[in-house]
């Protein structure tokens, strides 16, 4: 072995006072194990089913014919002209991606339960894969977008260009939110119970099977409190382009949403890094 | 600079018991007592108050090679948990100079859904591993653990011996200044644990520095150089190893050599045989975990018969930690004890077998139990009711550090004749 006595990393054990700090360092040094981490749960998740990989494009294509013959055709909810299917598939992209991230975020640390009482590593990285496992999910659902648009002749606008900004902020919602949940869960195993119910709710608070444009103008930014309205309203406007946005502007609802989700992730992660220091005594 | 590897100073870790019966579990019952008492700072009585680590204070130098034992619950792995930084100190301070490498328990962070080769990547990144260094060191470690012709194979197909060798040879090709060692010998085969103290050995000769935690004293003379000797969250003793170890045996801090059968353990159908207690004795007469190859020990087993029974014979069955067996014996083997016990009034009996000196070999031992009446009852058996340890220090052929096959070790008459 080759020392190198200038290089030895010193590493101090002092107990847990005050605030912590944020530390994010630690992560860029770990980021190989959040890879490993990410790759096990892809590698994982469709281990031992028959139809495997495909149930990535058929969970969003089935509830897309689910809520278009109930909410589409029974129901008639407006779309503003566009095609019912489109219009809720553009949104069921970022919801399930959503969905399915804060669950695998706020769970899975609880689940590493031997790991995280045996070894160091940052335990960020866990929520943090969890997040980073579900884009692969996405980005294969994303071809069906793609040949539905293609069907539906819908012209792409520069707009487009914007989705993976709202998808990065699907991203950090789900992780913001997942940090919370997760270290949470540590302590108060409910949280495992309240996950599903609470994805059940959002999902009906967020305009993923009706549009924003069902509320009035003057209010509709008020719905940009619940984050997961501006990603998916930015998802349709992304997507459906210039016939979409004629009806709406979906400016401020943007900005109170990605405000939101911030304050939501910046306070997860002081709130992760001060109480991850009782993770392996409580756990 | 001084090469010190491990400093620290006045550590000590406090766990609350208290949590264990007042911890909110859930979330109710946390706003319960928040509503109801939102200001109080809820006092922890001393009692409920659990050092698991107390004003521990030492310095380890780079390179050096130190065993910890310690009974259970002595806070060896709670040492070895603070210094891997999986858990903070409660107070005092350490300081660690290098990238520190746990091998804790073996698999830790394996998927049993994915193939060895995809698991090696794996739980090197979670022992710390750079992936280049994994890719580098691929080869080394399939090779180490004997398992090539399965490593595309989920590892839940393997058998335990090859999830073991796996386990263990990514854990050893972390090339880490400070490798934490705690207890991996206490499973697979000897000649698993052969390979793996060969392994840390050559660990320890590269200059690294080893903290090793283990039961197995002879594994810790072996290997470590000098040895901390921890009890109730204190080291009550830093000495050479063959200091500390003769220390650590002899002084009863060795983990108990009793097994104490509650009333709820006992199955009805064992009436009226009741079994109490098992021990393992030294030489003294105390009971220990660990017997010396050199001296004799007794296996002692109590038990209360509520009725008389007719022609019982209580006895010991001998295994190997694999699970051999290596003899069987009962307490009216001898005719003469026959025709005097056989029946045994109501009270309280102690059956003790001494076990000369010279039996067994190096390793650890498991005494199964067995009540019976030939052919007619059996009363009571557990097959694994206590095991102990054999520490070969002055065994037979001790001179050639070499792994001697067999279970038994015995001191036999050698002649030698030139002619």
């Amino acid at each position: 072995m080759t020392t190198n006595q200038n290089q030895i990393p010193i590493t101090y054990l002092r107990p847990a006072k005050g605030l912590a700090a944020l530390n994010l360092k630690d992560l860029w040094d770990y980021r190989e194990l959040i890879y490993f981490l990410t790759w096990r749960d892809l590698k994982v998740r469709y281990k031992q089913t028959v139809l495997g990989f495909s149930w990535v494009i058929l969970q969003p294509v089935i509830n897309m014919v689910v809520f278009t013959v109930l909410f589409g055709q029974l129901l008639k909810v407006p779309t503003d002209g566009i095609p019912y299917p489109i219009f809720s598939f553009a949104a069921l992209l970022p919801w399930l991606y959503f969905a399915g991230s804060l669950t695998r975020s706020s769970t899975t640390l609880v689940g590493s339960a031997n790991l995280i009482s045996k070894v160091f590593f940052p335990r960020m990285v866990i929520p943090i894969a969890g997040v980073l496992s579900g884009l692969v999910d996405f980005l294969v659902s994303l071809i069906v977008l793609v040949g539905m648009m293609l069907y539906y002749q819908i012209i792409p606008t520069w707009n487009l260009l914007m989705l993976p900004v709202f998808l990065f902020l699907a991203m950090l919602t789900a992780l913001g939110f997942g940090l919370w949940l997760s270290a949470l869960n540590v302590r108060f195993r409910d949280v495992n119970y309240l996950v599903p119910f609470l994805i059940e709710i959002w999902k009906y608070a967020t305009p993923v099977i009706y549009g924003a444009t069902l509320i009035p103008e003057r209010f509709r930014f008020l719905l940009g409190l619940n984050p997961m309205t501006g990603v998916v309203e930015g998802f349709r406007w992304a997507i459906l382009g210039s016939q979409y946005v004629e009806n709406f502007d979906p400016g401020p609802l943007f900005i109170v949403s990605i405000t939101i989700t911030l304050v939501i992730l910046i306070s997860g992660v002081i709130f992760f890094r001060n109480t991850e220091r009782t993770f392996a005594d409580i756990i | 600079m001084t090469d010190i590897a491990i400093h620290v100073d006045q550590l000590s870790k406090k766990y609350k018991l208290g949590a264990m019966y007042e911890r909110q579990d859930t979330l109710r019952d946390f706003l319960v007592s928040m509503v109801r008492s939102p200001f109080r700072k809820r006092p922890v009585s001393d009692n409920q108050i659990l050092w698991a680590l107390k004003d521990i204070s030492f310095d380890i130098e780079r390179g050096s090679v130190i065993g910890i034992v310690g009974r259970n619950g002595a806070g060896k792995s709670t040492l070895l948990k603070v210094l891997s930084r999986v858990t903070d100190p409660t107070s005092g301070i350490g300081e660690i100079r290098g990238r520190v490498g746990s091998l804790l328990e073996v698999g830790t962070g394996f998927h049993p859904e994915l193939t060895g080769r995809e698991n090696i990547y794996l739980n090197g990144a979670i022992l710390g591993m750079k992936r280049t260094e994994i890719e580098k060191k691929f080869d080394e470690i399939v090779d180490f653990s004997e398992v090539a012709k399965f490593i595309d194979t989920p590892v839940k197909r393997y058998s335990s011996g090859m999830y073991l060798r796996l386990a263990f040879a990514v854990a050893a090709h972390l090339e880490p200044d400070i490798l934490v060692v705690d207890e991996v010998l206490a499973v697979g085969d000897a000649e698993f644990q052969r390979k793996c103290l060969g392994k840390m050995s050559d660990v320890a000769e590269q200059g690294r520095t080893v903290l090793f935690v283990s039961h197995n004293m002879s594994a810790i003379l072996r290997l470590t150089t000098e040895t901390l000797v921890m009890e109730k969250g204190r080291i009550v003793k830093r000495a050479p190893s063959n200091e500390a170890v003769d220390y650590y045996l002899s002084s009863g801090f060795a983990e108990t050599g009793e097994r104490i059968w509650n009333i709820d353990e006992i199955p009805e159908n064992a009436a009226p045989f009741r079994p109490k207690a098992l021990r393992i004795k030294n030489e003294q007469g105390l009971v220990v975990n660990t017997i010396r190859s050199t001296e004799d020990m007794t296996i002692e087993f109590e038990y209360q018969l509520d009725d008389s029974v007719t022609g019982l014979r209580v006895g010991f069955y001998l295994m190997s930690a694999r699970g051999e067996f290596i003899f069987t014996t009962f307490d009216t083997d001898e005719p003469q004890k026959y025709e005097e016990f056989s029946v045994r009034e109501p009270g309280l009996y102690f059956s003790r077998c001494k076990i000369p000196a010279d039996t067994f070999n190096d390793g650890r031992f498991v005494v199964g139990i067995n009540a019976s009446t030939y052919r007619i009852r059996r009363y009571f058996q557990d097959e694994r009711a206590i095991t102990f340890n054999i520490d070969p220090a002055g065994a037979p052929g001790m001179q050639w550090p070499e792994q001697r096959l067999g279970p038994t070790r015995p001191r036999l008459n050698w002649e030698i004749e030139k002619i």
